[in-house]
Order: C-alpha cells, then structure tokens, then sequence
C-alpha cells in the first residue's frame, strides 16, 4: 500500500487550507433557491460582445497555435499603449512584459524568480489569499504586516520599517484591494518609497483593480521616482474587463527580471491561452469605453451597500477601491466566521468572514458588491433584519 | 444637462429617488425635484414595463408599416404623422430617412385587423402614396432587453 503522506512533498502539506472550506461546505449543501451570494469576488458583467466576438473571430481563422512565450507582439504592444495611456508609464514591449494566465501567474513567477529558501516577503493583510502560499512553496517566509480600519487599512511607511529584515527581499503591495476596498494615493506611495528606495527589495505591486477606483484615479508605485526599477507590476484583464473565465494578465517590470520569469513562464506554462490573447487585443483597443461603463456601475451599487449598512448599524470605512465592502461585526459579539455562517444559514446570504483573509480580518466580513442592485437591496433587507433578530436574542439574555 | 439621472432611470425606472440619491451621492428632495421637473418637461415620457406578450395566453399580432407620403405645404411630414398616431392601434411612429417617409409599428389581435387597419385607416389618408406591411416574427431584444434568458454558467465554488 503507497503511503501518500510520505510521497507528498512537506512544503505543499505544509500550507495551510482555506479557513473558509467548512464555510463552502455549507454553501454547497443549501438545499435554497433564494440564496444570494455576495461572496465570489468578481465582476457579474459578461465580457463586452466586441472582445468575446474577437475571441471567436480568432477561432473560426483558425488561430489555435501557441503564441510567443511572452505573448502576442501585438498585445503586448497595446499592453504598452494602455499603460502609457491610463497611468503614464513606460514600459518597452518586447523587453518588459511577459503575458501571463491570469494575474495569479504573474505572482507566482515573480515570487518564484526572485525568493531564495528562507527569504522574507513582506505581505500586507488583510489582503487576497494566495501571497503567502505561493512565497512558502518556494521556502520563502511571509511576513504579514497588519494594516488597521482606522488607517483605511492603508499600509503606512511607519508599519513596512518596522517589517523589514535583513532578509527582507520583496514586499508585495496589493491595492486596491481585496478584501478592503483599501487604495494606496500618492502621498501614501511616496512614503512607501522613501523606505525601499535605499534597499535592495523588489516590490510585487498586484494592480490587478487598478481600473476600479472611486473618486480618485489609480497611482502606480512604479509612477513613484526611483520605484520602477526595483517594481513588478502585475496587472490583468479579469477585473477590468469582466474577463475572469479567459485566465489572463501580465506583468511589467525590469528586462533583468523579466528575462528570468520568462524562463519559469516558457517551462511551466508556454503561453497563455491564444483566443484569450487575441480578445485580449480587442479589449485594450476598443475597450475604454467598457471599463468607465462597468466601473460607473459599481460606483452606484458601492454608494448603495455602504449607505445600507452603515444604516443597519454597521460600521464601515468607505472603500475607494475595487468592488468589496469590508465592514466590521464587530458591534454584534459574533466572530467573522459565526456571523457569516448564521447569516447563511437563517438569512441566505453568503458573505465570507475577514479571517479568510489572514490577521486583521477578525471582527470584519467581506461583501462583494459585483451584484445586481436587487440582489444587494434584498441582501441589505435580509442583513437588517437578521440584526435585529441577534440584538433581540441579546436582549432576553 | 446631466444626464445621469436619467440614464439610470431609462435602464430601471423603479429606482426610488432614495435609492437614486444614495447610487449618485446626492440628496433625496434633490433627485426627486429633478425628477418631477423632468416630468413636467416631458423629458420623461413615462414608466411603461417591457413585456414579453409571447408568454401569455394574448396572441397579439405586431407589424412594422413603411408609408410613403406626399409631404404637404407648410407642415412637411408633421400633419400627416399626427394623423396617423392619434390611433391607439399605433404604438411608435417614426419619420426615416431614405427609401420610405415613416415606419409605423402597430400592434393587432389578429392578422387580419392589422391588415384592415392598413387598409381600411392607414392607406386611405389623404397624403398617403404608399404602404408595405411586414410582420414581426420573433423578438430578440428590446430596449437592451433580451427576450430568451442567457443559460447560466454552472454553479462554481471558488474562493476569490
């Protein structure tokens, strides 16, 4: 008999499973058909019919064969184009890009190319999952700097000093962010800056909501003097524009580095996927329009959940980034995970606790506002009444 | 003018002026003002419901007329189109460019009352050169509605 525990590498066993799977669990056995879900972050927009129509357009000429490994000169041209474009930056196509599946392989590269075992990566939470895990398959060690409400969940220059070591080698920086709506500014980044210009540490900047901000047009860390050096940038097409399916992004950075991802990138992946590719093309030509359309539309339904539950009596920092509110339970005596397990289960409704998200998400739950406006209305009903049902039960106690 | 308000309206006319406030950061009387003046203006025509007759037992009957006209001194197209939407049978009328004068799309219980109000009303107003009558068929979409409902993608647990 193969005793799978040995045959299993110790680094993979080693990472920690989703806090949330027993969450999932109850999600999948709902037997309900009222269930409203504002827990899968992302868009519920299809992909505009011009970039999907493209997509087809490039099945039906029969361009089903790998592209470079980098990607299509083509889309990392107008890759080039869109980023001189939205956020002034310069980036040289053939030399500073590589096309990636999904932001989520940027990150992995990039962590792979650059964390020897037992270096640290310094990685800001609450923030989106994957940092950690990927850092620890290397032999990485992440270290988790905790950024607080009453700073917007922003990472301030006082907390990154106080984080980093010796052998501190990169700092990963994922605003706007999920799952706090939190946004870096200028002012911000320039602190940020004046702490790692003097250093050897690569910053893995994850803009991957950098379309979704609110009020206040995105600043890239690479925009920062001396930054975009010493900067990954990793960006996609999933939140932008609603394109989640088609697994693709890419990441912008230094030839040096570049050169060295690319490698990993030809080995494990080859390429991202050519359809995916050519929409891709489409969506960065012809696809502004979209993005303001979709982005508008999100800014009504923040505007509405945030007055929602801040009416219901929950406390919440108004979010100017990517689509998720992240107010805090705090008021209610329950955990992050009690809350949004009794809210599914008397209410229906699926939020997911901020422990999902590492230290610091105690107290707060995610919602993500991707949702049609009467899902959010009725799930915002739902969510006041079953506050009321828990001070009731509080008050017979 | 900003049209905001109004674009928001025309995709989902029972959003209250609370509602509406609260999406545009702007306060309720504010909105509501706006809108009643719209009202009043005539901007906003009115809150009908789209409605997908397919599915009920009324088996109603839509055409699409092109009509042909002789413009008329001094009121052009104008009189004439006031003679033929006066008719409750007429649910849009339009004045086109190019190879005919206006599409009149009417809505009838039957073929043959919408064939008898060509002509028996229509075709025999004085101005009238012409007419060509074509049925609607099927309707796919409609004030950036669809009529079908796009099939769902497979349920997914993930965690993003």
């Amino acid at each position: 008999m193969i005793d799978y525990d040995s045959a299993l590498s110790s680094r993979v066993k080693g990472i920690a499973p989703s806090g949330i799977r027993k969450f999932f669990d109850l999600l999948e056995n709902m037997d309900s058909n009222d269930a409203i879900s504002l827990g899968v972050g992302e868009p519920d927009f299809v992909t505009p019919w011009h970039i999907r129509d493209a997509g087809v357009y490039a099945l039906e000429k029969g361009f089903t064969k790998y592209t470079s490994n980098a990607g299509l000169a083509e889309l990392r041209r107008q890759i080039a184009a869109y980023m001189r474009r939205r956020f002034a930056l310069d980036y040289d196509p053939m030399k500073q890009m590589v096309v990636t599946v999904g932001g989520s392989e940027g990150i992995d590269i990039a962590v792979r190319a650059i964390v020897n075992q037992g270096d640290e990566v310094i990685v800001p939470v609450p923030s989106f999952v994957c940092y950690g895990p990927i850092v620890e398959l290397v032999g990485g060690v992440p270290v988790y700097v905790q950024t607080r409400a009453e700073n917007e969940f922003r990472l301030t220059a006082e907390e990154l000093k106080a984080a980093i070591t010796p052998r501190t080698k990169m700092v990963i920086l994922p605003f706007p962010n999920n799952p706090t709506g939190a946004i870096l500014e200028r002012s911000d980044l320039e602190a940020l800056a004046a702490v790692l210009r003097g250093t050897n540490i690569i910053v893995l900047s994850d803009e991957i909501y950098a379309e979704l901000t609110y009020g206040v047009h995105h600043v890239s860390i690479a925009n920062i003097e001396g930054m975009k050096e010493r900067t990954l940038l990793v960006n996609g097409f999933s939140k932008a524009y609603a394109m989640t399916g088609w697994r693709l992004g890419y990441v912008c950075g230094p030839q040096e580095l570049i050169r060295q991802m690319l490698k990993i990138h030809q080995y494990a992946i080859m390429c991202a996927p050519t359809t995916s590719q050519y929409a891709a093309v489409e969506a960065m030509k012809d696809g502004d329009g979209d993005i303001e359309m979709m982005r508008k539309d999100y800014d009504y339904r923040r505007r509405f959940l945030l007055d929602k539950l801040r009416g219901a009596g929950l406390e919440c920092f108004e979010p100017r980034g990517a689509f998720y509110m992240f107010p805090s339970i705090q008021s209610t005596g329950m955990t992050s995970a009690e809350f949004c397990e009794q809210f599914l289960l008397k209410e229906h409704v699926a939020a997911i606790p901020g422990t999902a998200f590492g230290a610091g998400g105690e107290g707060f739950v995610r919602m993500c506002y991707a949702s049609s406006l009467a899902n959010l209305s009725e799930a915002m009903d739902r969510l006041e009444r079953f506050l009321k049902g828990i001070q009731g039960a509080g008050s017979r106690e | 003018m900003n049209t905001e308000l109004l674009s928001l309206l025309e995709k989902d006319a029972r959003l209250t002026p609370a509602q509406l406030a609260t999406m545009l950061g702007r306060e309720e009387a504010d909105v509501a003002a706006e809108i009643a003046e719209y009202e009043k203006n005539h901007i906003i025509l009115g809150y009908p419901a789209l409605v997908d007759w397919t599915k009920t037992d009324d088996e109603l009957v839509t055409a699409l007329i092109e009509v042909r006209i002789a413009p008329q001194r001094g009121d052009g197209f104008d009189r004439i189109a006031e003679r033929i939407y006066q008719y409750e049978e007429v649910e849009s009328l339009y004045l086109m460019s190019g190879a005919y004068d206006l599409a009149v799309t009417i809505t009838g219980r039957s073929l043959r009352a919408v064939a008898e109000f060509v002509h028996a009303r229509l075709a025999v107003i004085d101005g009238v050169t012409g007419t060509a009558t074509h049925f609607i068929l099927k309707k796919y979409k409609e004030k950036n509605h669809l009529f079908a409902k796009l099939p769902e993608q497979e349920e997914r647990v993930l965690f993003v």
